[in-house]
């Protein structure tokens, strides 16, 4: 896709053990500039494992974790952040109360002034924020009004929009999608398509294939702790992609489970009996 | 922004600029301070206005409460903006005091040494406070209910261990009084043309020391970066500390600034009264709280401000001196404190509701 082929964040055979509970085990991944990828699977796949490591919450057990093919060892969210890798987590870390400038800045605050007369440049905070959520699409009426004020999609925009001003290189996003309705959830896709489009590398992690399918360039999905695989669009339909997502069989024993309660219910003999239940069920795990 | 609106297909935004403007008011959590502060001055202007309510003294005998009291609110109002208490000031303002006094009437220091001595006192015991709030974890309102009386207990205890009483007298003898009283205790005399007896009203100069500290203390708030801290430790402490802000460091000097406003004030009594008393600054910390939750100020912190606080104090300020000049008896005044406070902090939430939620 871009002229340079080495992926900004591999990950090698990644183990991560937490007391007798092998929460992943030989995860494998790799994500390029300028490229999304969609990181699936049901709860307690390990998809909170997986980031947490590559975001320097935890090391890794088992295996190597490179950043633009060097190995690093993070020992906190901080590093990660001085290797331009930043985690948008769900509750944001937002500050309803005060103003998406103060918000923004929090902790990097733009200053002018020397010594005594150091002072918090607010006028070019606000000017910078303005600019950046408008390079995004989103034109705030104010930054200087309360982030309690903005919906949920602007919300996370705002979130998504500071870590890309402080220069993240590889974006997580942590289920930015889940908690909003259809036109936010579009708010925030489309600005994850914009911070692709700056060549930044975004690792989205949710749960709505409609979500992730449109946006993402590649796949990779995790069932219990393992990887089935890392797809590119071409290689997966958006039905593939589901029928794994949801557990494909899994799903299927569901649906005949609830066909028997219905049918105890009201039988009607003409239908499947048992036997071919049965068999049915002896092929699959034949 | 141009108020040129065309008439016509312009309607709805003029509408809309309003309703910005309207919000933008609202958003400003001194703005129920303010308006409070005005109400009650017009109620006492009515009620009391024809016993002197409305004159150059009232004015002055108000303004001094309420700025001994705004010195200590300014510096609530941050500590709180930053989600902490500190009820520890009432004793410090008593400890200070008496240090003053003991140091430089019993041994005979320099007033100015005395002085120094109890900032450092103060700065040590706001600092202990800190330190704990921030190690152990445990509510500051705990930490600080405990300072309140061990503080209490030790000015009481050794006072009477070096002075076998309780007050300290004959402050006005001391080497270096003069000059320290200038800058403590003096005042500015202006004639009161209201005062049949020719009396002057007498301005302290802790009205200037309230108005400085004022002024610096929302410079710092809204134009620092330590200002935008405070919010941000009061808003949400654990995403301030991952952006990197060094919580600990602020929540101490947070309690060092308070500890510093009951040394200021605790100074400015004794020089002004001429001696120290142990029981000196007795719920001060209870009528801070309110002045600045009055003000504006969101109990659990990351909402409020300076120019709130100095508003509330003004108000507490006007209803205690205000309502000796309506005649009825002082004794009521706690009752109207209490049910001020109550009603404030009602208003104060529908509007930040307001602000917070308008969309």
């Amino acid at each position: 896709m871009s002229a340079d082929q080495t992926p900004i964040v591999e990950a090698h055979n990644i183990s991560k053990y937490f007391g007798g509970v092998i929460a992943l085990k030989d995860v494998s991944m790799e994500l390029r500039r300028g490229e999304v990828m969609c990181l699936l699977g049901d709860n307690g796949a390990g998809k909170s494992t997986l980031i947490k490591i590559l975001s320097g919450v935890y090391p890794p057990d088992e295996g190597e974790y490179l950043v633009e093919g060097k190995v690093v060892h993070f020992a906190s969210p901080r590093d990660a952040l001085e290797h331009g890798i930043a985690t948008v987590y769900q509750d944001l870390a937002m500050i309803p109360l005060m103003s998406i400038t103060r918000n923004f800045f929090l902790g990097s605050e733009p200053t002018q002034g020397r010594g005594l007369f150091n002072r918090f440049d607010i006028r070019r905070a606000d000017a910078i924020v303005r600019q950046e959520l408008l390079n995004m699409g989103i034109d705030i009426r104010d930054p200087a009004q309360p982030v309690g004020t903005l919906s949920g999609g602007e919300r996370q925009s705002v979130a998504i929009a500071r870590a890309v001003y402080f220069g993240a290189k590889v974006l997580i996003l942590d289920e930015p999608t889940s908690a909003l309705g259809v036109k936010q959830a579009g708010v925030v896709l489309r600005y994850i398509a914009q911070a692709r489009m700056r060549g930044i590398a975004v690792i989205l992690i949710t749960h709505n294939p409609h979500h992730a399918y449109p946006i993402g360039d590649r796949f990779t999905i995790l069932k219990r702790g393992r990887s089935l695989g890392t797809f590119t669009k071409a290689e997966l339909s958006r039905n593939d992609m589901i029928q794994m997502m949801s557990g494909g069989e899994e799903l299927e024993d569901l649906e005949r489970e609830l066909r028997e309660f219905r049918e105890q219910a009201n039988p009607r003999p003409a239908e499947a009996s048992p036997q071919e239940e049965l068999s049915e069920f002896g092929e699959e795990w034949g | 922004m141009s108020i040129e609106v065309t008439a016509g297909p312009s309607s709805s935004d003029e509408r809309l600029l309003r309703e910005s403007l309207l919000r933008r008011l609202f958003r400003r959590p001194e703005l129920g301070a303010v308006s409070g502060a005005v109400l009650v001055w017009v109620l006492f202007a009515i009620l009391a206005g024809d016993r002197g309510f409305v004159s150059l003294r009232a004015t002055a005998n108000f303004l001094e409460v309420a700025s001994e009291l705004g010195i200590l609110a300014i510096a609530v109002a941050l500590l709180m903006i930053g989600g902490e208490f500190d009820l520890s000031i009432g004793s410090i303002i008593g400890g200070a005091g008496m240090t003053v006094a003991i140091l430089s009437v019993e041994y005979q220091w320099n007033i100015w040494a005395a002085i120094g001595m109890a900032l450092l006192f103060s700065l040590v015991v706001g600092a202990i406070n800190g330190f704990l709030v921030v190690r152990t974890r445990l509510p500051s309102f705990i930490i600080t209910l405990g300072s309140l009386f061990i503080i209490r207990g030790v000015t009481i205890g050794l006072t009477r261990l070096i002075t076998g009483r309780t007050q300290v007298g004959g402050i006005k003898a001391t080497a270096g009084y003069d000059s320290a009283a200038s800058v403590f205790a003096s005042a500015i005399k202006i004639t009161d043309p209201a005062s049949k007896r020719g009396l002057p009203a007498e301005f302290p100069v802790s009205i200037l020391w309230w108005l400085v500290i004022a002024g610096v203390a929302t410079y710092v708030l809204l134009r620092t970066r330590p200002g935008n801290w405070i919010f941000g430790i009061g808003g949400d402490a654990n995403a301030a500390r991952n952006v990197g802000v060094p919580v600990s460091r602020m929540k101490v000097i947070l309690f060092m600034v308070t500890a510093m406003s009951a040394w200021l004030m605790g100074t400015v009594q004794v020089l002004s009264a001429g001696g120290a008393d142990t029981l000196r600054g007795e719920q001060r910390e209870f009528y801070a709280i309110i002045a600045v939750v009055i003000g504006g100020t969101l109990l659990t912190g990351g909402y409020g401000s300076v120019i709130g606080a100095v508003f509330g104090a003004l108000t507490v300020g006007m209803v205690q001196q205000g309502i000796i000049y309506t005649g009825v008896d002082s004794d009521w005044f706690k009752v109207f404190l209490g049910a001020m406070l109550i009603v404030a902090v009602l208003v104060n939430n529908y509007i930040r509701k307001r602000a917070a939620e308008a969309k």
